[in-house]
């Protein structure tokens, strides 16, 4: 099965990243996944770009395809100024609206203090609700301090063991979409309204 | 194969000089292009259909029926006629009248249009737009087509014993194309009546309309109009030339860096590389013309982008002196390399004569 790791942390090396792997390694401890990760940052101008043309730069496409197709996703953001990067709001913002249509996703982020906490709860989770994924119960939040602490890695296996037992439940359908012919068209339209 | 420009009408100011036409300066430029696409040599001019400014042509026949008046040989189309907005009655109609007007030389291509507003401005939801874009043409295809009809649909009020007028000329429609930069949808549309399928790709990368362009090509056979590579195939360009080609770069690089659609975004050399956009010598239009063909197959209608981003008047005119000189070797390399059985783009002439063929038969 496909994993992919959105990752949006902008330094490196960068707490997001690493957060995004260690929950990463935890799927693949309980499904057998191959795992590829997309850093938005070397992806930063193509997502500029894209906004303006409406078209994606080669390497951009191959990652917004990597994730339509994924048969599951981690995506993880720095917290900046109460939400999700800007960045990472802008890579999503570019996918197709019906993408991750019940795609099963891990959420997480990260912050310097463990007060923007609720942030994964109040603008992650609606947002993947809006594109229709299914978001695992689990949302894991790393502050500072808790890089420290045996509670993260907890927290850390627990939403892993989610993701992995949804995607074996619930792997991606792939293939060409289904053309509906035109006669089926044209008489839906004239069944009455 | 038929070569032609398409101009969208947009009202820009020339970054380079901060001018800005007015309305009537750029209305009556299109006009000038138009008449200079004649001259040229060019087949075909196609007008966009806008009803927001920073746009001007609201009123496609209006303006076709002019140039009609002023040219002999010179197809006049649209890119694009708003099937979703416009009522599909008054399509009929317009394009009938300048049929006749023209002497045949009519054809037009349907579009959705992408401006929200507009939609309910005419009194229509763009969430519907494909169901609009499949229900008009039903109705417009059947005006053009029996001279008495009863119609009952979704998003227009009935007709009951309902003649168009004027009927088309020599009993014949308009020949129309479908242009669509995404949706299956329009290329199914465009195949089930044998259409024409364009694809504006000049914005976007080629393997996105290879996808659709196949597609179209499969079901054009499918519903035994004939092989795939028979299907009826147009395509954009954009381009901008100069005897030298570092000298072409320099002088469009400040229209692309500020152009309406794509500016302030990837650098002129990326975009050159993603799409279509060709700047440089002709030899180099040339070449970078050919390829589509290598792309999509052979096709029969080849349109180029010319008097947008603001480019002053006098620039397009030199742009298409420059067309016009190597229209003449697109022609000949596009014929040499033609593969046998590929139709031409239909004219009112072939259509017609293939009615008559139909009736001896």
């Amino acid at each position: 099965m496909k994993l992919v790791v959105v990752s949006a942390g902008l330094t490196q090396p960068s707490s997001t990243r690493l957060l995004a792997d260690r929950l990463a390694t935890a799927v693949a401890a309980q499904a057998d996944v191959e795992v590829r990760v997309v850093e938005l940052r070397e992806l930063a101008v193509d997502i500029a770009n894209h906004l303006v043309t409406g078209f994606p730069a080669p390497v951009l496409g191959d990652a917004l395809r990597a994730v339509a197709e994924a048969d599951g996703l981690i995506a993880a953001t720095p917290i900046f100024t109460a939400s999700y990067s800007g960045l990472f709001k802008s890579f999503f913002d570019l996918i197709d609206f019906d993408a991750l249509t019940g795609k099963p996703v891990l959420i997480a982020a990260t912050g310097g203090t463990a007060r923007h906490s609720l942030a994964l709860e109040h603008a992650l989770r609606p947002m993947f609700a809006y594109l229709h994924a299914v978001v695992v119960p689990t949302a894991v939040y790393a502050a500072s301090e808790d890089w420290a602490s045996g509670e993260l890695a907890q927290r850390v296996d627990r939403a892993g063991g989610e993701l992995a037992d949804l995607m074996l439940r619930n792997p991606a359908k792939r293939g060409e979409e289904e053309l509906v012919p035109f006669e089926e068209q044209l008489a839906a339209l004239r069944g009455k309204p | 194969m038929q070569f032609g420009i398409f101009t969208v009408g947009d009202v820009t100011t020339d970054p380079t000089t901060g001018v800005t036409p007015s309305e009537r300066e750029r209305i009556k430029a299109m006009v000038t292009i138009a008449l200079k696409a004649e001259e040229v040599g060019l087949d075909v001019f196609a007008t966009g259909e806008h009803h927001n400014p920073p746009f001007v042509p609201s009123s496609p026949t209006t303006m076709l029926g002019y140039v009609a008046a002023r040219t002999e040989r010179l197809i006049l189309s649209t890119a694009t006629t708003l099937i979703t907005t416009n009522d599909p009655v008054k399509i009929a109609e317009d394009f009938a009248m300048l049929q006749h007007l023209a002497d045949g030389r009519v054809d037009l291509m349907m579009g959705r249009g992408n401006t929200g507003p507009v939609y309910p401005w005419f009194g229509q939801d763009i969430r519907q737009g494909i169901p609009l874009a499949i229900e008009n043409y039903a109705l417009l295809h059947q005006l053009w087509r029996e001279d008495v009809v009863d119609w009952e649909g979704r998003f227009r009020t009935p007709l009951q014993g309902f003649t168009s007028t004027p009927r088309p000329l020599d009993g014949v429609p308009p020949f129309v194309w479908h242009g669509s930069i995404r949706s299956p949808e329009i290329a199914e549309q465009a195949a089930y009546y044998g259409d024409g399928f364009f694809a504006n790709h000049i914005f976007w990368p080629t393997s996105h309309f290879q996808r659709l362009i196949g597609l179209y090509r499969e079901r054009f056979a499918h519903y035994g109009h004939g092989t795939p590579e028979q299907a009826y195939v147009g395509l954009g360009g954009q381009v901008f030339m100069r005897k030298n080609s570092q000298d072409a770069v320099n002088e469009f690089r400040p229209y692309f860096d500020n152009a309406p659609v794509y500016g302030h975004g990837p650098s002129l050399e990326d975009f050159m590389a993603q799409t279509p956009l060709t700047v440089g010598s002709p030899q180099q239009v040339i070449d970078r013309t050919l390829t589509f063909r290598e792309h999509f197959g052979d096709y029969q209608r080849q349109l180029f982008l010319m008097d947008h981003a603001g480019l002053p008047l006098k620039t397009v005119l030199e742009q298409l002196d420059l067309l016009g000189e190597i229209v003449p070797v697109l022609r000949a390399e596009f014929a040499a390399r033609r593969a046998p059985g590929v139709a031409d783009a239909p004219t009112h002439e072939s259509l017609v004569a293939a009615a008559q063929e139909k009736v001896t038969a």
